[in-house]
């Protein structure tokens, strides 16, 4: 929040003179990051409930038996791609062209679903081979930290195409940009959980 | 050089996830993601092969997973998210090391407790089997 | 089409209940009607219902605190009662209502009293401290508020629409899975929670980023109010751990909604796991409570003894110290799970550290009071009250923290004196201390003095009545939650302690007292200049209750304790008489946003408590469609014209002037 009487409100940092209330783009960013690491902290209690009911397989099958790595790998890769597009995007956003803005969004969409496509395979393969979140605690741990990242990328999912919308409908302006800036962060940290559920879950579940 | 975004003067605190854009051309920028993408790729590919192959003595699999996982998230931290250690980014930087500290203390602390736990304590089930 | 609910929930046969909420549906309606007929319904709407303004909110908090504190203290008198007959006798509460009422009193108390209490107060104070118009995302803060009401009005309607949960305030698995809590009392604890917990965490972002990015030019981080340092504390507290309270109650929720198995006794649960996890979330729990007070604390001895806090900077790192230590300690709320020796010693050493920065706080008071001129007002004396209450407490902490002892006394009534000890002496005093503090702030006028007084030593004596003979029924091995019991010996120490309740049933008489009393009479007790206690911080530089956008001009910050600094010089060289350059101020557009969103969140946890699917789609359905007509919307500020500003502002410092401008005359 600013008064027109103090417009020139930039703030230092550390060190220096605080010369008042941030701009808002600072402030917005800064309290999505700050929910942003709740969220984190959240991923932090599933992936320590999953560690410690790791081997509680109850008789059934465990996770060497049933990960398919080619397709986590494919997963990863889409993944990762998608960050790059939504990279692309935020630069188009930043250079206020909507051609490219679109296609960047649209491309990450299409990367997104096909990580989701593959992980609803996944876990549909898995319960119809009797291995679902009720055989045994260590799928139920499974099921949940992997079944809430894609909980996380269908609600980003929706979150995109909200953007596209906005940006269609009303152009780059200020507020719309800072969403914009909140959706990237929020993709972007996405795939930084995606890295430790596929080291912890997948690679040292399978490592012999 | 155009900014989509009203941008404060030099000496402001960025916005997570905002690059510091003065002097840098598109071209520039499209260049960093690029790094980034090919060094994340790089660290995925190791990963996969480490995981999977002979070559590697067993014992250090995990610890080379975990260096090549937290590897991989300061690529993205810094190519994708444009986290630095200037003075502009200090309460970025501050944020995200108190998560992490909260993550390790979360993980490390049940697992410690948990294990001692198991230890002296059996969970219910196989109890249950003991029983049978 | 309704899901499990039928007319078989609503508890026709059972009095306690049905006469409970035919009261109260009874003073709502009474309510309602009154406000639709008096035409006060567009005013509640347009300033309260879909404000955004932080101090708007911060009361509507505290409001919701005070009135849940009555339901809490209901069930506390209920219990007192069973327990003074309850020899060798059933008493008159069956154990499947005692166990609802000691559920819902603890759930109650710590979530939907303490919390919003606390954060009432955060959200009023913190800006105006910082010398800001509002925090960092007004409609988020709006939307945090409506979401923590919709956990309190679902725990209300589990009295009357089915039942609540009968696993105590944390349920602890198994006994909260579905085999052995197969109603829907588990269920409504959940989803309240779950709700709340959105809520909090809104809040916590929202404050953590109000303190480090939204502070008036000048304030550094070293020159702000001592009770900022404690909200950003506490909030970086909240942001760190309610998402493994979120985590954790989720998984008890998939267990129970969908058959996994992360704590059953069967396919490999680990129940344990849970009470790891919820009490790693717990334990920083109880400093986000009690940080908040610590700060008003700061403030109050402070301003009532005349002289600047002493030791700011050591404060200020005992803070911070708290702060992380907490997530350090938790296992003390289980040392008898069977962790062994090594563990339990490393947590009992971590838990006694941490009582060395709380007692350098201590001391630091102290030495604020010493040397200083001091007022014996009521916020004054619930801060005193506070420091030999809470020390009591903090020594039986102490005492806990080691192993061994905690063996003999871990789920005695023990344990639950020093609880409430420390939560009453500590919280409850503070949110006292800082409601009769704060209150001419917001409303323009003070509270009845005398009245204060007389509910401080109501409260006060009636604590100690009450919680000290269960200090001794925990040493003489009296469990926590009975509902009835066979040893003769206690029975006189819980009529004694039922007594003392009696008194705290006294103080709270006297509380409503005197808010009755002091509207009544609010011409008298009018606050005239905005600084009825001669305040050192940037609130005090308001006029009372502050205009919307709080300062015309924001002010600008030399050092600590900002207003005493603008005062003193401005009343011996009338620098006050300065006027401002006024321009437009843009404030944030009220919004139904929060309101709405909240009205399908509670349409959509009674749906899903209720297993009512289409409604639960319908809920979910609604509240992303508010979402996006917020996003839509055009024009997120009114401006108010740099003229009504000056006339806003003129007149309050016009009559701060008439006051000032006499004393300095005289």
């Amino acid at each position: 929040m600013s008064t027109v009487a103090l417009t020139e409100a930039h703030h230092g940092s550390a060190g220096r003179e605080w010369s008042g209330p941030a701009p808002k783009r600072t402030v917005t960013g800064y309290g999505f990051w700050i929910f942003i690491l709740s969220d984190i902290v959240m991923f932090s209690a599933f992936f320590a409930t999953y560690a410690v009911l790791l081997g509680q397989t109850a008789g059934g099958p465990t996770g060497r038996e049933l990960f398919d790595l080619h397709a986590v790998a494919i997963e990863t890769a889409f993944l990762l791609a998608s960050s790059f597009t939504c990279g692309m995007a935020a630069i188009a956003a930043d250079a206020r062209s909507t051609i490219w803005f679109q296609l960047a969004m649209a491309v990450t969409c299409v990367f997104g679903l096909g990580f989701l496509n593959l992980e609803q395979q996944e876990f549909a393969s898995l319960v119809a081979r009797g291995a679902g979140p009720t055989r045994s605690a260590f799928l139920s741990a499974f099921f949940t930290l992997v079944g809430c990242h894609g909980l996380h990328v269908s609600g980003g999912i929706l979150w995109l195409l909200t953007m596209m919308a906005q940006v269609y409908a009303k152009g780059f302006r200020p507020d719309i940009q800072r969403r914009i800036l909140c959706f990237a962060l929020f993709w972007h940290a996405l795939d930084i959980i995606w890295i430790a559920v596929f080291t912890i879950v997948y690679l040292l579940g399978s490592a012999k | 050089m155009t900014n989509g975004h009203h941008q404060a003067v030099d000496d402001s605190d960025v916005a997570p996830g905002d690059e510091h854009l003065e002097g840098t051309s598109i071209g520039q920028r499209v260049v960093g993601y690029l790094t980034g993408l090919g060094l994340a790729i790089l660290l995925t590919a190791t990963s996969f092969f480490v995981a999977r192959t002979d070559l590697v003595w067993e014992p250090s699999i995990p610890v080379a997973l975990v260096v090549l996982a937290i590897a991989q998230m300061g690529v993205h931290l810094v190519f994708f998210l444009h986290i630095t250690t200037g003075p502009d980014n200090t309460n970025n930087v501050l944020a995200l090391a108190f998560g992490v500290l909260i993550v390790m203390l979360v993980m490390v602390g049940s697992l410690w407790i948990m294990a001692n736990l198991n230890h002296n304590m059996m969970p219910m089930d196989q109890m249950m089997q003991m029983q049978r | 089409m309704l899901g499990k609910l039928t007319w078989a929930a609503i508890p026709f046969d059972q009095p306690i209940p049905m006469i409970a909420s035919g009261v109260v549906a009874l003073s709502i309606l009474a309510v309602l009607a009154w406000v639709v007929i008096k035409g006060h319904l567009p005013y509640l709407w347009r300033e309260w219902i879909t404000s955004v303004d932080h101090k708007r909110i911060g009361v509507m908090y505290t409001l919701l605190a005070m009135v849940m504190l009555l339901r809490g203290f209901a069930d506390a008198i209920m219990m007192r009662a069973q327990q003074s007959v309850a020899l060798h006798s059933q008493g008159f509460l069956p154990p499947e209502h005692y166990d609802q009422i000691f559920s819902a009193h603890g759930t109650i108390m710590i979530f939907f009293v303490a919390m919003p209490f606390m954060i009432g107060l955060m959200n009023f104070v913190v800006p105006l401290q910082l010398g800001v118009r509002d925090v960092a995302f007004p409609t988020l803060n709006s939307v945090g508020f409506w979401l923590t009401a919709t956990g309190a009005l679902l725990i209300n309607i589990s009295l009357v629409v089915g039942e609540f949960a009968r696993t105590g305030w944390l349920p602890y698995p198994p006994l909260s899975e579905l085999t052995y809590s197969p109603g829907v009392g588990v269920d409504y604890y959940l989803w309240s929670l779950q709700i709340a917990g959105v809520g909090t965490l809104v809040s916590g972002i929202n404050l953590v980023t109000t303190v480090l990015k939204v502070r008036t030019r000048g304030m550094s981080y070293l020159r702000m109010p001592m009770f900022c340092w404690t909200t950003l504390a506490t909030n970086l507290l909240i942001v760190a751990a309610f998402p493994i309270l979120t985590a954790t109650l989720a998984m008890l929720l998939l267990d129970r909604y969908l058959g996994f198995h992360f704590f059953t006794n069967e396919a490999g649960g680990n129940m344990m796991m849970f009470m790891n996890l919820i009490w790693t979330w717990g334990h920083p729990e109880v400093y986000i409570l009690v940080l908040p007070a610590f700060g008003i604390f700061s403030e109050v001895f402070a301003t009532f003894s005349g002289k600047p806090l002493f030791g700011y900077r050591s404060m200020v790192a005992a803070t911070m110290a708290i702060c992380i230590l907490s997530f350090m300690v938790w296992l003390h709320h289980f040392f008898t799970m069977g962790a062994g020796a090594d563990v339990n010693a490393i947590f009992g050493i971590a838990t006694t550290i941490i009582a060395v920065p709380t007692g350098v706080k201590v001391f630091n008071w102290l030495f604020t009071m010493y040397g200083g001129k001091v007022r014996f007002e009521t916020p004054l004396l619930w801060s005193i009250g506070f420091m030999v209450t809470f020390i009591i407490g903090g020594m039986t902490g102490v005492l806990l923290a080691v192993p061994p002892a905690d063996f003999v006394l871990h789920n005695s009534l023990f344990l639950v004196a020093h609880f409430h000890n420390v939560i009453i002496g500590g919280v409850l005093f503070g949110a006292f201390a800082g409601y009769t503090f704060w209150f001419p702030k917001a409303f323009g006028f003070k509270l009845h003095e005398g009245l204060g007084q007389a509910a401080f030593w109501c409260w006060l004596v009636g604590f100690y009545v009450a919680f000290m003979p269960l200090y001794v029924l925990g040493l003489l091995g009296m469990t926590r939650r009975m509902q009835h019991y066979d040893v003769p010996e206690w029975r006189p120490w819980l009529i004694v302690a039922a007594f003392g309740a009696a008194l705290i049933l006294c103080g709270i008489v006297l509380q409503i007292a005197q808010l009755v009393v002091s509207i009544r009479r609010r011409e008298k007790l009018r606050d005239e200049t905005g600084d009825p206690w001669d305040g050192r911080s940037l609130e005090w530089a308001t006029a009372s209750p502050p205009p919307a956008f709080n300062f015309a001009v924001l002010p600008e910050v030399s050092g600590e304790d900002a207003y005493w600094k603008l005062k003193h010089p401005a009343t011996g060289q009338g620098r006050s008489h300065e006027k401002p350059e006024y321009g437009a101020i843009e404030i944030p557009r009220n919004s139904p946003t929060g309101f709405v969103c909240a009205f399908f969140a509670t349409m959509m946890g009674f749906a899903l408590i209720w297993h009512i699917w289409w409604m639960v789609a319908a809920g979910a359905i609604g509240a992303f469609a508010t979402f996006i007509v917020f996003a839509w919307r055009d024009h997120d500020e009114d401006v108010i014209p740099a003229a009504e500003v000056a006339r806003i502002d003129g007149s309050n410092r016009a009559q701060r002037h008439a006051i000032f401008g006499k004393e300095a005359a005289e």
